[in-house]
């Protein structure tokens, strides 16, 4: 099917120097090559936060510089989640924005429905399922990252507590919290982990509140699922360690910064704006993880050597596909061994989906 | 510092920002004037708070610029609800959504930075007293600032002539005006002490709390210290127990989690917003007098009659 429209796409070009394929229904471009592709950005925080969205805005300007003046490369921030964000999308068609992408999984329903509105413009959905003709998905395998700040964890706390600021109890988090303690685990068995929910992506302050809390009650590592940098910050006052999220954010901890998970969207941004460019683009999903480098990770810094040789390995060895943060048999927190259903590891939608946590964890998870 | 004294000293922190907004906004609302762009005063407040502090390096100076910050956005609102009369509501929702824009864009240049945080107080000897001592004698300036503000501002409405006149015109303008008060003048310099007050509520988050500088990172403290002043019944001394109250259920909150209290974090959040209200309107309740505590003429605009 991917191979039937993208060769109509190609006789669309060759016959009419038209971007796009008209064959049956198919996403349609009706502009010529010579016009700027517009793209357009549907952000949910701002540009500022130094974290998640401020990450996506990274992958925005190198775009812009990768396509000097033959695109165009807007965004919208703050965009409340909700119908706010469907009119927000119209907008952008409506001002001829041909590739759209919309950056946060409370985006989805809204881009599904413009998408169906609109099947001459292309969607891109960050960390949804939801696909369609026109509509793709994209998102990143940050679990990967968390399985080595998990060992990395291990090695380097004194009191064997890790503490984890929890943002809300989706299954992008709590599969984190699992492959962070997995991780955990294969290197010191007994390692416990204290978990505290922000109920919040974004709120700097209370960050560092629960951060705070942690080491107060005896977490000496401390890792976040939330997006600002307030928690490596208080580590750095405290003297203990942390791991930067979304971004590289050594600046607010250069003592306490072990490694961080960096989304890395520029190259996705990049190789998408290419295939609408050149008329290729079909819908689909991509989940990519350190072997695509849309997940990197930090320098590792902070640590002994045989630590980080030990995290260099891991990540060697994530990427090769030699290791995977949920091999088989993975066993829950109640005793129960999971369903492998991908074989020699959790499928992924079992991690897409995933709502236990592991044994080895005394939290539940919320409304468990 | 033990893990009691530890702990104090993050509620105290948590408490501070919101008193320090909720006590500049008492004297506005006391004076008839609801400024509901408290927390876009407060965004400004962090972001120039932050740029005067990255600039010179000076905590002190940072502080003065989150409070001329508020100050100026105040004294936009004021010329409009003050000198035109326009609709206080709106107005001051224009003010929060303008704040936090400009926040952003003064902010741009700032993000990633870093400064180094404002000093607590040491104390030799007091300092280590068990318990409270990290707390009476180890706490950053703006906590015993905004403590100071509070006891001031109780002492200047209720002791004072200038706060007589003051809750007058909250009252009724109409018949301070009549008596020959100035009332545009007083209600003018209340907004813009609220706005100071804000300002200096917002510079202590990047200052003195998480010391950088990124969007939106009042993250609505605005809107609850605007709620604390109508369940403190427009009283100081209420306002400082109310702050303080929501500042320990947030951080105690966090210490139940964190020990495994089994109670579901989502309601857990909740409680600070929940507690805070049920403590406060049974207390102003078991005052009974209260019941007009609202300020009569708060919101509504005034015209002088030449």
């Amino acid at each position: 099917m991917r191979g039937i429209i993208a060769a109509a796409a190609g006789l669309a070009i060759t016959y009419s120097g038209v971007v796009g394929a008209a064959a049956q229904g198919n996403p349609v471009q009706d502009k010529p090559v010579a016009d700027k592709l517009k793209v357009g950005f549907i952000y949910v925080g701002p540009i500022g936060d130094y974290g998640w969205t401020y990450q996506h805005e990274v992958g925005r300007r190198a775009l812009e510089s990768a396509y000097k003046g033959q695109i165009e490369a807007s965004y919208l921030e703050n965009v409340n989640e909700g119908p706010d964000a469907e009119r927000a999308i119209e907008q952008l068609v409506r001002t001829g924005h041909k590739l759209v992408f919309t950056t946060s999984f409370g985006f989805m329903d809204a881009t599904a429905k413009v998408a169906k509105k609109y099947p001459n413009v292309f969607f891109e959905h960050a960390t949804g399922y939801k696909r369609d003709k026109n509509l793709a998905t994209y998102s990143g395998r940050f679990y990967e990252g968390r399985y080595i700040l998990g060992q990395i964890a291990a090695k380097m706390s004194k009191k064997g507590v890790i503490g984890y600021i929890g943002s809300y109890p989706i299954p992008e988090v709590v599969s984190g919290i699992n492959a962070m303690v997995l991780g955990a685990q294969s290197v010191r068995p007994d390692m416990k982990i204290k978990i505290i929910w922000a109920n919040s992506w974004y709120d700097p302050a209370k960050e560092a509140d629960v951060a705070k809390a942690l080491a107060d009650q005896g977490a000496d590592i401390i890792a976040q699922h939330t997006d600002s940098p307030a928690a490596i910050q208080m580590a750095e006052a405290r003297g203990i360690y942390a791991f930067g999220q979304d971004s590289d954010m050594v600046k607010f901890g250069p003592k306490a910064q072990l490694t961080a998970i960096i989304n890395n969207w520029a190259p996705y941004y990049v190789e998408r704006v290419k295939l609408v460019r050149e008329g290729k683009w079909v819908t689909g999903d991509v989940w990519g993880g350190l072997s695509s480098d849309l997940v990197q990770m930090a320098p590792y810094t902070n640590m002994p050597d045989d630590v980080k040789k030990l995290a260099m390995d891991t990540e060697a060895a994530i990427k090769s596909g030699k290791l995977h943060p949920f091999k088989c048999p993975v066993v829950a927190q109640d005793g129960t061994t999971v369903d492998c259903k991908g074989g020699q590891n959790l499928a992924d939608e079992q991690i897409l989906g995933m709502n236990f946590f592991v044994k080895g964890i005394d939290d539940r998870v919320p409304g468990k | 510092m033990g893990f009691v004294e530890a702990v104090l000293l993050t509620i105290v922190t948590a408490a501070t920002p919101l008193l320090l907004a909720a006590a500049g906004e008492l004297v506005a609302e006391r004076a008839g004037v609801l400024n509901l762009g408290l927390e876009g005063m407060m965004i400004m407040g962090a972001a120039c708070g932050f740029a005067g502090a990255y600039a010179t390096g000076s905590i002190m100076v940072g502080a003065l610029c989150g409070i001329a910050a508020g100050a100026v956005l105040a004294a936009v609102f004021a010329a409009l609800t003050l000198g035109l009369a326009a609709n206080q509501v709106a107005t001051g929702l224009a003010l929060t959504i303008f704040g936090i824009g400009l926040a952003g864009v003064v902010g741009s240049p700032f993000v990633g930075e870093r400064i180094v945080a404002a000093p607590h107080l040491s104390v030799p000897l007091l300092g280590d007293l068990p318990l409270i001592g990290g707390v009476v004698f180890g706490a950053d300036a703006f906590v015993y600032l905004s403590v100071a503000l509070v006891a001031g501002i109780a002492w200047f409405l209720a002791r004072t002539r200038a706060g007589l006149v003051l809750r007058a015109i909250g009252e009724n303008p109409t018949a301070a005006h009549a008596l020959g008060l100035p009332v545009r003048r007083i209600r003018t310099l209340a907004v813009l002490f609220g706005g100071a007050c804000a300002g200096l509520a917002g510079a202590y988050l990047p200052l003195a709390y998480t010391p950088f500088w990124v969007s939106g990172m009042t993250a609505g403290r605005g809107w609850i210290a605007l709620a604390l002043v109508v369940f403190a019944s427009w009283r100081a001394g209420w306002l400082m127990l109310g702050a303080y109250l929501f500042g320990a259920i947030t951080i105690l909150q966090l210490h139940a989690q964190g020990a495994g209290v089994g109670i579901p974090p989502q309601l857990m959040t909740a409680l600070p917003y929940l507690a805070t209200v049920v403590v406060l309107v049974v207390v102003s309740r078991a005052r009974g007098r209260d019941r007009r505590a609202q300020p009569q003429s708060l919101g509504l605009a005034f015209v002088p009659e030449r």
